[in-house]
């Protein structure tokens, strides 16, 4: 799968965690710009291992502060 | 994607950086001293330095200065004062002195040591048993060991800290699922990588919302994964189960289970941890998990009161049969009055109330101290979906005659605080 598919699923994913309907930029970070709290973190991750059956473990989510680095690591994930 | 996570017992990681004033290292902690100056500000008793100046019996206290009942112990089965338990205690203190100096490895395993994991051994029924100085640290190390580099730990969001904290001492990876759901846990060990080490994590009792797992499900899933299971039983061991040994054992799946963890701090009374196990290298672990090795043994009292005290909950089954009566009371007066609680029936000894807000939690909380109650006031990030809790957890020495005192100071408290 390359980065513009993984990118177009996620935007579709993220639709319904976007409660303030902030414009999503490669560099949109998801606890400042996006205010995602513990839970809605929690359930946008496990959207997205469902959507991509794959694993993005809490190690490899210390990783990811924005929009840009998740599709990245997704992709990454995606072509194991 | 880090920071607000901060989930149950979670370690929070996002703490909002301070404005306007110097930083310094401390300047991390603004946001909790806030809540807290915040809270106190309303003049409430501040609900975390509580004294307790004289202790009178497993259910009973003198708490800043008033006669209380003990609603929030964890002392399940109230053997801190059993006169065997006391005695033995005293017997270990004259004999043996005040502490053991030294780790269990060196200097630091005395008669009394092997003796409390014999009783271990002889109330799970189990081959091996290894006693931590405290329950936090038997997750700590457990966990850190067990699972290293290139293993995946998969375990339940809502977590007690310990298992957290173990999770992030090691270096495997870690994947948690949502609370209690069976599928979910089972799609992640299904992603797991070929060769990877499984370890799945679990407890019988939340300490939460006292709500219980449903192990029989899970741990066949987790069987058919070839993953290995560890289950935290420190909120149902000598209470839930024929035996007293747990939730695994009420739901008939005590045998598939890997690792068991315990506490000697509630139902036994005295404080330490252990871990008991059936598997063959478990003896291994002696010389392998650092925080058994380098920290001070138990003391001699400790040890000796615990294993007097283990002993005798193998043979509690009334006291266990009137903790349930009170459990079930308590819970059903508390729903007819009108609380809102955290599970529907009686799963387990603690009945969690769920508060509307921090602000009416810590008046209500302090509306029961004045009627001369004392429950624990939970509240986040150590509370799952950032609920405010009063969390009452029941002892089989509470009378009958006790748990309705209790209502009608809740009932009281409730109307004062305008929660029901």
């Amino acid at each position: 799968m390359d980065r513009a598919e993984v990118d177009s699923r996620i935007r579709t994913l993220i639709e319904p965690f976007n409660d303030k309907n902030a414009e999503v930029g490669e560099a949109t970070t998801f606890a400042g710009d996006l205010e995602f709290d513990s839970l809605k973190v929690m359930d946008f991750v496990a959207a997205i291992e469902d959507e991509f059956d794959i694993i993005i473990s809490m190690n490899a989510q210390a990783e990811i502060e924005n929009y840009g680095q998740l599709v990245d690591a997704v992709s990454e994930l995606t072509a194991r | 994607m880090t920071e607000g996570i901060s989930q149950a017992d979670r370690p929070s990681k996002d703490i909002a950086p301070p404005t306007g004033e110097a930083r310094d290292l401390f300047s991390k902690f603004d946001e909790v001293i806030e809540t807290r100056r915040a809270l106190l500000a309303n003049g409430v008793e501040d609900p975390f330095s509580l004294v307790m100046e004289r202790v009178l019996s497993p259910t009973r206290a003198i708490c800043n200065g008033r006669d209380t009942i003990l609603l929030g112990t964890y002392n399940y089965m109230g053997m801190t004062f059993d006169p065997d338990v006391i005695e033995a205690g005293k017997h270990a203190l004259d004999n043996f002195g005040a502490g053991t100096t030294g780790s269990r490895v060196l200097n630091g395993t005395y008669q009394g040591h092997c003796d409390v994991e014999q009783a271990l051994r002889e109330f799970y029924a189990m081959d091996h048993a290894m006693v931590f100085s405290t329950g936090y640290q038997a997750n700590l190390g457990i966990i850190s060991t067990v699972a290293g580099k290139g293993d995946y730990i998969v375990l339940d969001i809502d977590s007690h800290a310990s298992i957290w904290d173990g999770c992030a001492l090691g270096n495997a990876e870690v994947v948690p699922f949502k609370h209690n759901d069976i599928e979910a846990m089972d799609r992640r060990l299904g992603r797991i990588p070929e060769g990877g080490g499984k370890l799945v994590v679990l407890e019988g009792v939340y300490s939460m919302l006292g709500d219980v797992a449903p192990l029989k499900e899970m741990v066949a899933v987790a069987k058919r994964h070839g993953a290995m299971v560890l289950v935290d039983e420190a909120h149902s061991m000598g209470f839930i189960g024929e035996h007293g040994r747990g939730v695994a054992e009420a739901q008939g799946v005590l045998d598939q289970v890997d690792f068991v963890i315990g506490t000697f701090s509630k139902s036994v009374g005295t404080v330490g941890g252990f871990c008991v196990s059936n598997h063959p290298k478990f003896e291994i672990l002696r010389l392998v998990c650092r925080p058994y090795v380098f920290t001070a043994s138990l003391p001699p009292s400790v040890v000796a009161t615990a294993a007097t005290s283990i002993r005798k909950l193998m043979h509690g089954s009334n006291k266990r049969a009137h903790l349930w009566e009170n459990s079930k009371r308590l819970h059903g007066g508390l729903k007819a009055l009108g609380f809102t609680l955290g599970t529907e029936s009686t799963q387990s000894a603690i009945v969690a109330v769920i508060m509307p807000d921090l602000e009416r939690g810590a008046g209500m909380w302090e509306a029961l101290l004045k009627e001369g109650l004392y429950v624990n006031l939970a509240r986040p990030p150590a509370t799952p979906a950032g609920m405010t809790l009063l969390r009452c957890s029941l002892c089989a020495e509470h009378s009958a005659e006790e748990v309705e005192t209790i209502l009608g100071m809740f009932e009281r408290a409730g109307k004062a605080v305008g929660i029901i």
